[in-house]
């Protein structure tokens, strides 16, 4: 199963949109979404989907935490929204007491996830962003069947 | 009333001590003031733990700069949100602890009504109902101020904060932190109208700056080489204005389209010198008075939470000591 690696391709912000409201439906309480891409990749737009598919409400507008570091929204489940730009590394996430929010209490997303690699349990779902002109490689990994579930709605999707 | 201000929401410690909700007698903030060697020489970051090694000193070194002791305080206001709960129930426990040995009352703050607290500190206070800019690294928020305590909000940002915007800029470029203030020295040597960057959201009081990011990547990928410090200037001025622009714009329209001419500024980014300018030209055009506390106010700080947690001390209300932090707390939501 650790092999597998989704190549998706994203032409449009709406469709970086789409794609990240199909992996929020299937994310379920404990999930762990790491998100890893240059500036103005779209990490924050896949998060902002990712909550539409955790029927997060409309009136919440799905905001960057990179000052906040950490944004809650109610939805199906919660959403826990990080942001480790600002970290150095994993040091300041420990310090910010992250352990009660990755195990078990709601989905967590968490951007700039390469700086505390370190502290992402096992199975995180890796998001691999990458600017291509101006489309949007994806590349997606995950330690479980979960990934047999993403391929699936991503080929309905059209996105495979 | 004496009141102690305690602010540990996000990456400053501070204490204050201001007198009747008008006066500032002390206004310390750990990350900037050098008090740093008390506590081992290293500045808050973002760990609660670092909060909870600066708040004690913070607070002695609020009340000696006052001139006063703890005996005197009457009352404690204390941020209670929104920010990092590890560090918000740094400055909550500290408060309430206090309360209790000292028996004093003790009162929550929202940190965004705090920030707009920083009006009442400054000489020429703005009278209700007034219009209100917060903008800083982590919020960009429009108000309607109709009381100490009635906000409504008229229009946020729906993806990053203007601060935000002008760090990443400025990290894109290699230019070093704060982004901000780096990015308001070199744009003043720049041509504001040499590149046309987007000004999103037209017609609508929301703002959003994620787009005004990527279009600066695209540029700068266009370039086919490293900008020189000209061309640095020019982008800085540019991309400044593409944000200036429409923070004036949509906080005049918010208070035309409510009728109000009294506009306030606050937060973080209302240092910005190209920002105050700016709202002082456009607001004058349109007979706007306008507000804006100077930086030291600006920025995080204890000051603007006494000043707003005196206004509920002295009308008697404070909170009870099961008072809690929290992370999240919309402005207008009650309290």
């Amino acid at each position: 199963m650790s092999d597998r690696i989704l190549h998706i391709t994203s032409k449009s912000i709406e469709q970086t949109h789409a794609i990240g409201t199909l992996i929020g439906r299937l994310a379920c309480l404990g999930d762990v979404i790491a998100l890893i891409g240059d500036l103005g990749s779209g990490k924050t737009t896949l998060t902002q989907g990712i909550a539409k598919g955790l029927a997060v409400p409309e009136e919440y507008y799905v905001t960057s935490p990179s000052f906040t570091l950490i944004n809650e929204y109610p939805g199906r489940v919660p959403l826990y929204h990080f942001d480790a730009y600002r970290l150095t590394d994993f040091r300041d996430m420990e310090a910010m007491g992250y352990e009660e929010y990755f195990y078990g209490s709601g989905v967590v997303v968490i951007e700039w996830a390469e700086k505390v690699y370190e502290l992402l349990p096992e199975p995180t779902l890796y998001l691999y962003i990458a600017n291509l002109n101006n489309m949007r490689q994806i590349d997606i990994s995950c330690q479980t069947e979960k990934i047999l579930a993403l391929e699936r709605v991503l080929k309905e999707g059209g996105y495979i | 009333m004496l009141v102690l201000g305690i602010e540990s929401s996000c990456d400053e410690t501070a204490a204050s001590v201001v007198s009747d909700g008008v006066k500032i007698l002390s206004n310390v903030i750990a990350s900037q003031v050098n008090i740093h060697s008390r506590y081992g020489g290293v500045v808050p970051e973002v760990a609660s733990r670092h909060h909870i090694e600066a708040i004690i000193p913070v607070i002695g070194e609020a009340l000696k700069g006052a001139g006063v002791s703890i005996g005197d305080i009457e009352g404690i206001a204390v941020t209670r949100g929104p920010g990092l709960i590890g560090s918000l129930l740094v400055g909550v426990s500290v408060a309430k602890s206090i309360a209790f040995a000292r028996n004093l009352p003790c009162v929550g703050v929202n940190h965004i009504a705090g920030h707009i607290g920083a009006l009442f500190l400054i000489e020429n206070v703005p009278a209700f109902p007034f219009v209100s800019l917060v903008v800083s690294g982590g919020h960009t928020h429009i108000y309607k101020v109709d009381n100490y305590d009635r906000f409504t909000l008229l229009g946020q940002t729906r993806d990053d904060a203007a601060g935000e915007a002008f760090d990443k800029a400025a990290k894109m470029m290699n230019l070093g932190y704060p982004g901000g203030v780096i990015i308001d020295t070199m744009a003043k040597k720049g041509d504001p109208g040499k590149i046309d960057f987007p000004r999103a959201m037209k017609k609508s009081t929301d703002f959003s700056f994620s787009g005004l990011k990527t279009a600066l990547l695209n540029y700068l990928k266009t370039l086919n080489h490293f900008p020189g410090q000209e061309d640095i200037c020019d982008i800085a001025a540019s991309f400044q204005d593409a944000i200036v622009d429409v923070l004036v714009e949509k906080t005049l329209r918010a208070a035309e389209e409510s009728c109000i001419s009294r506009v306030a500024l606050s937060g973080g980014v209302a240092s910005n010198t190209r920002l105050r300018k700016v709202f002082m030209e456009e607001s004058a055009k349109k007979g706007i008075e306008l507000f804006i506390p100077p930086p030291l106010l600006c920025t995080d700080n204890a000051a603007m939470i006494a000043a707003i947690g005196s206004q509920y001390l002295e009308k008697g209300i404070s909170d009870a000591l099961d008072m809690n932090a929290v992370s999240r707390w919309p402005l207008g939501s009650g309290r």
